[in-house]
């Protein structure tokens, strides 16, 4: 009740101080969805629901490039921890080789990309990894020597694996795709991908 | 008076043609022998290369012709189009738009008013204007990208200067902030993924910050460019889809609202810089 009278009054009061000239947040957002529909239309492997955000997106795109709160950040994190699903198996590494060619492919998703075709991790446009290629981007952290500065043993597996499933799980916003969550890469090339973080043979930790 | 464009011409594919040569030797030369402070340094010494001469020059010339040429079942020119400071004004013009048009009732960017004009003055249909607004790398070259290369070539020096005191205009401004933080699609990328902050790279790919005034005045002003990559000339609304497409979201149309309302986010904010373009970029 007290938070309705709150809200009715500052919208009186924005209405007051300007309201024609300046719309509520609410009324941008909606205009903006409105705006998104009619703006881009689908091709190739791209439908037009891509466009529709889920609670995370939505969240995250609403701070408008700041850090979220401590208690929003909790509740994107516990939420996105729970799509993480560890392999049946128990093994969590696959083959590095494989995943230093995941690390380096590019494609993948887009609407010009051959939905046949390889669909990559593309960690080098962000990160550093293996010494050998210096042509990394540097959006992420870099990630050379990640287990050996780390450790190799099992948890910091687990947080390897569940970080490339879901790194909203352990950083709310995170620049980086949820690679398993939104089924970009299945199990086996998570499991190829961090054992290329993991392996000790890796050239990651070389 | 055939002389000039000849001349410039053979400048220009000379130029072209040992930049293309370096662009090579750099290629093979700086990943697998230098370190990566040394192949940054050697890109940058490749993009100083490349601003000795531009390609570009060739479609600001191709563009003036094609500008004022009469075409058209009303077989006019555009040079009585009204990019915003009134009909024949070519002069200065971009650095004031995107800008509220009466005549459209709308908010429009370069691209979608010459579009505008070729329906409105020279009676070509909306479809018709429509047909190659992007060149294909070779022969199939874009009498849009040619138009928007001479028209941004106008205002070359001139301080950006893009108003907001109409409604729709301030309203634009807003949807384009929106737009910019919007992320989502399989990668939850936005704009602001790449572009949020300072000194990032895609591989060894530069990213501005569009975020702060310096980076959008920096990224905006530069913009048509030369890409020497795709051997076209490619303007705004080019960039803008390109990036969506990495972005893994579906296809951008060609002056839709959202695209204006993006340009509209970064011209404004690059108000106060010189516009520096048709620039060349890799």
């Amino acid at each position: 009740m007290r938070t309705k009278t709150i809200l009715v009054a500052t919208a009186l009061a924005a209405s007051i101080i300007g309201c024609a000239t300046a719309p509520s947040g609410e009324e941008t957002t909606a205009k903006a969805t409105a705006m998104l529909r009619s703006s881009f239309k689908a091709s190739g492997q791209a439908g037009l629901d891509r466009l529709d955000q889920d609670e995370t997106q939505r969240a995250c795109s609403a701070l408008a490039g700041k850090a979220p709160a401590k208690d929003v950040a909790e509740k994107i994190e516990k939420l996105n921890m729970a799509t993480i699903k560890y392999p049946a198996d128990g093994k969590l590494l696959g083959d590095w080789k494989n995943g230093e060619k995941l690390a380096q492919e590019g494609r993948g998703k887009q609407f010009s990309d051959d939905p046949a075709g390889p669909v990559g991790a593309n960690c080098y446009a962000c990160h550093q990894l293996a010494p050998q290629e210096l042509s990394y981007g540097t959006i992420g952290p870099s990630l050379y020597q990640f287990a050996k500065l780390r450790g190799y043993g099992a948890d910091v597996q687990r947080y390897a694996y569940g970080k490339i499933y879901n790194p909203d799980a352990y950083a709310a916003c995170s620049n980086m795709p949820r690679f398993g969550h939104q089924g970009i890469l299945t199990e086996q090339q998570i499991k190829d991908v961090t054992a290329l973080l993991m392996d000790p043979a890796s050239p990651v930790n070389n | 008076m055939i002389s000039l464009p000849l001349r410039l011409r053979t400048t220009v594919l000379r130029t072209l043609r040992r930049t293309l040569i370096l662009a090579g030797a750099c290629a093979v030369a700086a990943p697998a022998v230098l370190g990566q402070g040394s192949a940054v340094d050697e890109i940058a010494k490749y993009r100083a290369a490349l601003q000795d001469g531009n390609p570009a020059e060739l479609w600001e010339v191709r563009g003036e012709d094609i500008w004022k040429q009469q075409r058209g079942p009303k077989q006019a020119s555009l040079q009585q189009c009204d990019l915003g400071l009134g009909p024949g004004v070519v002069k200065g013009a971009y650095a004031r738009l995107p800008k509220y048009f009466a005549d459209a009732d709308r908010v429009m960017d370069l691209e979608t008013r010459i579009l505008w004009c070729m329906t409105t003055l020279q009676g070509i249909s909306a479809a018709d204007s429509r047909k190659q607004l992007y060149g294909n790398g070779n022969e199939r070259k874009s009498d849009m990208e040619a138009m928007v290369a001479y028209v941004t070539s106008e205002s070359r020096g001139v301080a950006m200067n893009v108003g907001l005191s109409n409604a729709k205009e301030a309203d634009m401004y807003r949807l384009g902030e929106k737009m910019f933080y919007f992320r989502g699609g399989p990668h939850d990328f936005g704009c602001v993924t790449c572009h949020g902050d300072d000194g990032k790279r895609i591989r060894l790919q530069d990213l501005p910050n569009l975020t702060t005034k310096e980076g959008a005045q920096k990224a905006y002003t530069t913009w048509p460019a030369y890409r020497v990559s795709q051997g076209e000339l490619r303007s705004f609304q080019w960039r803008l889809y390109d990036c969506f497409r990495q972005q893994r979201f579906p296809e951008l149309v060609y002056g839709s609202d959202a695209s204006i309302a993006l340009t509209m986010f970064l011209a404004r904010n690059a108000n106060g810089a010189a516009f520096d373009a048709p620039a060349i970029k890799r």
